[in-house]
């Protein structure tokens, strides 16, 4: 079953063309990865399909509705969650209260506060987190504030999950627990769709893999036959 | 030990404060004590609910004196036909709306923008009023069926712990976090749920009602109102030099804050009626020099200091 459907997108900025004519769809339960040379408008799929962006033509359905040109909180409430290429946890507010504004204001009704803090501190735990619940955000290693942004966006309760290079910037000690981590977040029932530059992590996690170049879609398939074709070895593999 | 005397002394300080507010106008010293403290009251009122929306945003809002007039206005006009106690919240919800007005317009503007705008609001409301009176109702200013010291006093000591309230509440809500998130990045609460345009124009509005009941309060304390008394900029400027010189984070800094700097105020007008200004402006600067993070911040701060002088006390006994 499909949950996300795109279908023509584009999105222009001046005259550069972020995303062309690009169709694709996300299949429930699967991890879709996202690849393809800076600049090829991966992050730019991720604002239009999350709200940040309004694309100039095209349809993004989600669970059926049409979504495109809805604003971010919309979105999130219908069930898509979102994770950032820079982190942009709230760095003053503790662990905790980062986990609890995506709980308070996400898809889930409000609980009262017992259950708000039941619901956060389970969130923690399963991302790991539990140790540092009353630390600032801003105190955390990178590593953890990745994690504190997927909590963040675990706790709207999204159907959907996008993740934007989490394992950037990672030791392969940390790029191991966080694959561990999105393999987790799969196994909780969540579809995920992720954009990745570290190629270990895509090719063994990921279901299908979507590759991108300059706002184009230029192939699609399995991790095994992704890696194979021309194409995406010339422009992006090989060189 | 530390905690649990920390968990109850706020609500012992808040009712002790109350106690000697309310037994002020019977035991106090003057009817000068009764005024000042009122005007203190005023100013701390001001703070208190500029703190609410601007300490957690960052949005520094010129406006104080935009939403206080309206309150003057609204009460100097009901004041002859209705109770005080029926005025007071109407000059609040005048200036609920127009704040909610003003808000949905401008709160996409940012930083410096929207301090500007919030500057220039107060402008357009004062010349409005002024150009309303000279033209249709044919006279600058008007005079008030002003009510007694006490009763005024007792006003505000009313709004002062409703304000107070509502700013506790609000800090433990959801719109708390929600505020305090946008503070930090607005894209990141809206990608968390946060209808991020709605929380702030509500709780602008919101700060905005204090701040015009407020000012219909004041209004009967003045025989005679017109619109520079009433629009005057001080209004705007104090509460956030008072924020800034307390602190924002817990309620009690923007109290203590306003509360010491109108005393300061009172005292320099006083005894140095030629060099008030400019030892005003002399003190704001060393505090903000020496303060950076207020009153709030170099207390917090020498806690700490005590707190971790007493752990390591105990640790070589």
């Amino acid at each position: 079953m499909k949950l996300l459907e795109v279908a023509g997108l584009n999105k222009h900025f001046g005259g550069l063309a972020a995303c062309t004519n690009v169709d694709f769809h996300v299949e429930r339960g699967e991890i879709l990865g996202l690849i393809g040379p800076n600049g090829a408008g991966k992050t730019t799929i991720f604002n239009l399909v999350s709200g940040a962006l309004t694309p100039d033509s095209g349809a993004i359905a989600f669970k059926g509705q049409d979504i495109a040109g809805l604003k971010p909180h919309e979105i999130t409430r219908m069930g898509i969650g979102r994770t950032f290429q820079s982190v942009k946890i709230f760095s003053k507010m503790s662990v905790f209260e980062n986990v609890l504004l995506g709980h308070q204001f996400g898809k889930g009704k409000p609980s009262n506060k017992k259950g708000a803090k039941e619901e956060t501190e389970g969130i923690l735990e399963f991302v790991e987190l539990s140790g540092m619940r009353d630390a600032r955000a801003v105190d955390l290693i990178l590593a953890n504030q990745k994690r504190l942004e997927v909590a963040r966006a675990l706790a709207t309760e999204p159907d959907l999950l996008l993740l934007d290079e989490v394992m950037a910037g990672l030791n392969p000690t940390e790029v191991a627990q966080a694959m561990e981590l999105v393999k987790r977040i799969r196994e909780r029932g969540l579809t995920i769709l992720m954009i990745e530059h570290v190629m270990k992590a895509i090719m063994s996690i990921c279901d299908r893999i979507i590759v991108l170049h300059h706002g184009e879609k230029i192939a699609e398939g399995s991790p095994g036959d992704v890696s194979k074709n021309k194409t995406v070895i010339e422009v992006y593999l090989g060189e | 030990m530390i905690n649990s005397r920390g968990k109850w002394s706020s609500p012992i300080a808040l009712i002790l404060l109350l106690l000697l507010l309310v037994a002020l106008p019977a035991y106090g010293p003057s009817e000068y004590t009764v005024i000042l403290i009122t005007n203190i009251l005023m100013y701390v009122v001001l703070t208190v609910s500029w703190a609410i929306f601007s300490g957690p945003t960052g949005y520094i809002s010129l406006a104080p004196a935009a939403f206080f007039g309206v309150g003057v206005y609204a009460s100097a006009i009901l004041s002859s036909d209705l109770p005080l106690a029926m005025v007071v919240p109407i000059g609040g919800a005048a200036s609920f709306i127009l704040a909610y007005l003003v808000g949905s317009l401008t709160l996409r503007l940012r930083g410096m923008y929207f301090t500007m705008f919030t500057f220039g609001l107060v402008e357009l409301v004062r010349n409005s009023v002024h150009w309303w009176e000279v033209n249709i109702s044919g006279t600058v200013g008007r005079l008030i069926i002003s009510a007694d010291n006490t009763t005024v006093f007792y006003a505000m000591v009313a709004t002062f712990l409703a304000a107070l309230l509502a700013s506790y509440l609000i800090k433990r809500s959801r719109f708390g976090l929600a505020l305090r998130s946008i503070g930090e990045s607005e894209e990141a609460a809206a990608h968390s749920g946060v209808n991020v345009n709605r929380v702030k124009v509500v709780m602008f509005a919101v700060s905005a009602f204090f701040m015009g009941a407020t000012g219909a309060t004041m209004s009967m304390r003045w025989t005679y109102i017109d619109p520079t008394l009433a629009f005057n900029i001080q209004f705007s400027f104090m509460p956030v030099l008072m924020a800034i010189f307390g602190g924002m984070g817990h309620l009690y800094a923007p109290i203590t804050g306003a509360t010491i700097v109108s005393l300061l105020e009172e005292f320099l007008t006083t005894k140095f009626p030629y060099y008030y200004m400019f030892l005003f402006g002399l003190t704001m600067l060393v505090v903000i020099l020496f303060m950076p993070y207020g009153l709030e911040g170099t207390i917090e701060k020498w806690r700490k200091k005590i707190k971790a002088g007493l752990r390591s006390s105990h640790e070589t006994t």
